[in-house]
């Protein structure tokens, strides 16, 4: 496959969108100390990924079926229990992690590292739509989110709706997680949501500039880690999170105060 | 000092299931009163505070006057991670959308110099977090300000700084302060309505009226050692 298939273009764009709509939401994800939320939702999403495989149907559709399948459970769960959000996380995504791996088909990898070979223009077309609604609703909410992240006391007496912006914010997340698993698959999600803001962090402390590194740093690794494995057998997954690991490492050379 | 009342509360009980936080709190504050809200721990002091604020529900009825626009400032405990944000002082104003010259004057006003302005939030040291929190607090011409324990994570001299701040805003723009607060010394010399919250004692009135070693000593147990513990 070469870089002139004007498919395999698309792909490679497609990837750099849905890394830039991760890398964008993640940097407020990071604020609100929720990144590893999203590692959990990726494993969240692989019982519909394994499915969805199993049966033909497109992954990202599986995965989003079953997050939000998941995401009632925990706040039934939550609800019934009074246990904190994190042991459940735990009870939750692990269950259906195992779930996963019991229905995954056979020589299953791309589930929980990615594959991006055999994806239809369709999917594409959506993808890029859905990855730039997450991107508009991304910008709506930074705001708000800082102000909730800072104090929730204080944006209600501001009239910040609360639960509005929380909503916004949890279905972006359903939705860049469904997305990032077409190309990452279900086990490194977290990488696609947290590394790019963890490197925009480090160099960068002034809001919107940080938020918009995270995007450009997410869209690249996308991107070139796509790219790589078209020129390799590596799995996108994989080489995903090692570009974006190294742009990591790089930032910590390139600290600005 | 004006006689408008700008707030009533009445027979006002919070609970959070079976548990009665507040119990049936009355009192009344005129505009431009500085109400300091007196109790141990556990009192409900900052559960009141949320309650005047609508964050909670409510059994009684309070009243604000018209025109009364609210800040609050909340228990310092949540600090730690605000601190922690991806904000410069800029961007944090730019949260309320405030124009930058107000801004600049505002951090003037407690002794901030504009360079703060593109600092972020984890480089700015605690005390200048402190002052900037109270600029912020007061910047978008709030009337009634409702303050937290403002007085912890700043030096003895900030602190001076911030009450003197508080006492000029108080005196020129009028304002109407609740604050909570531990530091008697702080209410002798600012409030002058006390609100006292305890266990099965409360008291409303005038500091010298409500102040008394006895009910010091109802309030708190052992009125004495409170005092001990503040200054060590």
């Amino acid at each position: 496959m070469s870089i002139f298939d004007i498919h395999f273009l698309f792909v490679i764009i497609m990837s750099a969108f849905i890394g830039g709509a991760a890398g964008y939401l993640g940097s407020l994800m990071l604020t609100k100390k929720m990144a590893l939320v999203g590692g959990a939702f990726g494993h969240l999403a692989l019982p519909g990924i394994a499915l969805a495989l199993l049966y033909g149907f497109d992954v990202s559709l599986g995965a989003i079926i079953f997050l939000i399948i998941g995401m009632l459970l925990m706040y039934f769960l939550k609800k019934k229990s009074n246990l904190s959000m994190e042991v459940l996380s735990a009870v939750v995504f692990t269950s259906s992690l195992s779930i996963a791996w019991i229905f995954l088909p056979e020589k299953n990898a791309p589930a929980l590292i990615g594959d991006v070979s055999h994806i239809s223009w369709n999917a594409i077309i959506i993808s890029i739509i859905l990855s730039i609604v997450v991107i508009i609703i991304t910008k709506y909410i930074v705001k708000p989110i800082m102000l909730i992240s800072f104090s929730e006391d204080i944006s209600k007496t501001l009239g910040i709706n609360i639960n509005k912006y929380n909503f916004l914010f949890l279905a972006s997340i359903v939705l860049v997680t469904a997305l990032g698993v077409r190309i990452i698959g279900g086990l490194m999600t977290v990488a696609l949501i947290a590394i790019p803001a963890a490197t925009s962090r480090n160099m960068n402390q002034h809001l919107s500039s940080y938020t918009i590194l995270a995007l450009l740093f997410g869209a690249v690794s996308a991107g070139v880690g796509v790219y790589m494995s078209s020129l390799t057998t590596l799995p996108p997954g994989s080489l995903i999170v090692i570009v974006s690991t190294i742009f990591f490492v790089g930032s910590l050379f390139f600290k600005n105060k | 000092m004006s006689d408008e009342v700008i707030l009533t509360v009445k027979d006002v009980s919070v609970s959070f299931g079976e548990k009665k936080v507040i119990d049936s709190v009355n009192f009344e504050l005129q505009k431009n009163e500085n109400l300091a809200i007196l109790g141990p721990n556990g009192a409900g002091k900052t559960t009141l505070f949320k309650a005047l604020l609508g964050l909670v529900p409510y059994d009684g009825e309070i009243t604000w006057g018209k025109d009364v626009k609210l800040s609050y400032l909340p228990s310092q405990g949540f600090l730690q991670d605000a601190k922690n944000l991806p904000l410069t002082v800029m961007d944090f104003f730019a949260l309320k959308n405030i124009s930058i010259d107000k801004v600049k004057d505002m951090l003037h006003n407690v002794g901030l110099h504009d360079d703060v302005l593109y600092k972020n939030f984890t480089t700015l040291s605690t005390g200048q977090f402190q002052r900037m929190l109270i600029a912020w607090t007061l910047v978008d011409d709030a009337n009634v300000i409702l303050f937290d324990e403002p007085i912890s994570g700043i030096d003895i001299e900030g602190q001076k700084v911030i009450y003197d701040l508080l006492h000029k805003f108080w005196q020129e723009k009028k304002l109407t302060i609740l604050m909570i607060s531990h530091d008697l010394n702080i209410v002798w010399e600012h409030a002058n309505r006390v609100l006292c919250l305890g266990s099965g004692h409360t008291c409303f009135g005038a500091p010298h009226a409500v102040l008394t070693p006895e009910a010091l000593e109802d309030i708190y147990g052992t009125g004495i050692k409170f005092y001990e513990h503040k200054h060590k």
